[in-house]
């Protein structure tokens, strides 16, 4: 029950084609994880099925205590925004959208707070009453960032959210996600695997299946699997080193 | 200038004018802000079956439109997710279905339908007392509810899937807001008639959107744009002897392209 996710062997498929198999999958409080694997691995679609986007066709999803779906304590930042660019809306109304409770309810002072709050976080509060139209695709980026920190969620889900940013910020992305996860289990999809491995404690690697799942160090054969060629993990600094040699 | 306004018909026109204003700056808002366009012109289509029904039960066709025109929109907005069919098709489909079912309907009526046009091309200088009191009530309900869900309507207008994961029931809000669409729709059938409905739905809002980033502004200033264009589109048909609708939809257009320009002009 203390699990934030438990997936147990889950499989979705599309058509005929099998996107996931036999997914078995936990995510503990506090877990700070990376997925990872090619495109086309089902990266996506399973955070789409822990958000209850998606239904699985066989297995079994729990998220918080609760089928998927019911939980609203997630925090998600989607990989393609289905958002319309060119939306009449400011930034601090998007960031409030984070805090959407439910019908009838508006907004209040704390949810104004969280979000200011999250768009300091992200270094865009000076620009809160821009409409989104007029941002760059990186700062529309961070703020989709506060906005899913905007709810204090349990569970952060990223889906490659260090697409479309500067480096300057992303160390600072990496910086306020390192702080957060004192907080909540954070998962989040992404291709850089050299930066990835030196910030999160454990790796996932899917591509239709998961391929391994543990700390870091461990992990670089399943990512060979997965990917089906060599990988280098090549991270620089602190705390984690992962170098290796070609062969 | 303001003479033509002494004429009982014309006040009634007037006071339609600002009724069917209401309706479509404040639902043509959404309309435009969530793309919506097409499966609106769909269902003002196919409230000609609901038009049909009424003639054939003898009762006003405004009011039998109501039912019908809802139906319809919940329809299309349900179909394209049930059916393994893409939802322009299922608006298609509906569309002409609507309107193939009132032709039927309105032969199968005994008689012969004399103010059809009325209902096709929009007589807004004549339109009775009891259908603005059924444009006021539906006028009514459409800003309650909008006032009730502009927080949902707004979120899945941005980002259906975000909302969703929100806990917005997304699926049942895009549902009420087609439904307020066939509301708007029956508020405009008399003004403009079907095959016009659609520009005042999208004309008033496009213009506004040039100019404006914030939804309520944009809801404001459409309906003061309607107020204004509406009356003054009138006022040319009453001094040119021209149909009312179609001189309405022209000023709508008119101003559209003049709004264009000025804004080329202004922010360039």
């Amino acid at each position: 029950m203390c699990n934030v996710v438990n997936m147990e062997g889950v499989y979705y498929k599309l058509k005929d084609h099998y996107i996931l198999e036999n997914v078995n999958l936990t995510i503990k409080k506090n877990d700070f994880m990376a997925l990872i694997g090619p495109n086309g691995g089902g990266k996506t679609t399973l955070l789409k099925l822990i958000l209850g986007l998606l239904n699985p066709d066989k297995g079994n999803i729990e998220v918080l205590g609760m089928p998927p779906g019911k939980s609203k304590n997630i925090g998600y930042l989607p990989q393609k925004s289905t958002y319309q660019s060119n939306f009449p809306i400011s930034v601090l109304e998007v960031v409030l959208m984070g805090r959407y409770k439910q019908l009838l309810k508006g907004y209040n002072k704390d949810d104004m707070k969280s979000a200011l709050d999250s768009l300091k976080k992200v270094e865009m509060l000076h620009l809160k009453n821009q409409q989104i139209e007029k941002l760059s695709g990186g700062q529309l980026q961070r703020v989709f960032i506060a906005r899913a920190l905007s709810r204090n969620p349990e569970l952060l889900l990223l889906d490659e959210p260090t697409a479309s940013i500067d480096p300057h910020f992303q160390g600072k992305f990496y910086e306020i996600l390192s702080k957060l996860r004192k907080k909540m289990a954070v998962v989040m999809v992404s291709h850089d695997i050299g930066v990835v491995s030196s910030y999160v404690d454990s790796i996932a690697c899917l591509n239709q299946k998961i391929y391994c799942h543990g700390p870091v160090e461990e992990s670089v054969e399943g990512l060979e699997k997965a990917y089906k060629c060599p990988i280098d993990l090549i991270a620089h600094g602190f705390p984690h080193r992962v170098l290796r040699e070609h062969e | 200038m303001l003479e033509f306004l002494q004429y009982q018909f014309m006040q009634n026109a007037f006071i339609a004018a600002i009724l069917v204003s209401i309706a479509c700056g404040v639902v043509g808002t959404y309309v435009v802000i969530k793309k919506i366009v097409f499966i609106s012109g769909g269902i003002s289509h196919a409230a000609f079956g609901g038009i049909g029904l009424g003639y054939l039960l003898g009762i006003n066709p405004v009011l039998s439109a109501i039912p019908f025109s809802v139906v319809s929109a919940v329809l299309m907005g349900s179909l394209g997710k049930k059916v393994e069919l893409s939802e322009d098709a299922a608006i298609g489909i509906l569309w002409s279905v609507g309107m193939a079912l009132g032709i039927i309907f309105i032969n199968l009526s005994p008689g012969y339908a004399p103010d059809l046009f009325s209902y096709l091309f929009g007589s807004i200088l004549t339109v009775p007392y009891q259908d603005l009191l059924i444009m006021l009530v539906l006028d009514l309900i459409i800003l309650g509810t909008v006032g009730l869900f502009h927080r949902e309507f707004t979120a899945i207008s941005f980002d259906e899937e975000f909302a969703e994961v929100m806990g917005v029931p997304s699926q049942l809000i895009y549902i009420i807001l087609l439904a307020l669409v066939a509301l708007s729709v029956v508020v405009l059938i008399k003004a403009v008639g079907i095959i016009l409905i659609i520009a005042l739905l999208t004309i008033p809002a496009a213009i506004s959107r040039q100019f404006t980033h914030h939804i309520p502004r944009l809801m404001m200033t459409s309906v003061i744009l309607g107020v204004i264009l509406t009356s003054m589109g009138l006022w040319l048909s009453y001094l040119f002897n021209l149909a009312s609708g179609a001189t309405i939809v022209l000023v709508l257009g008119a101003a559209f392209f003049i709004s264009a320009i000025l804004k080329k002009i202004w922010y360039n």
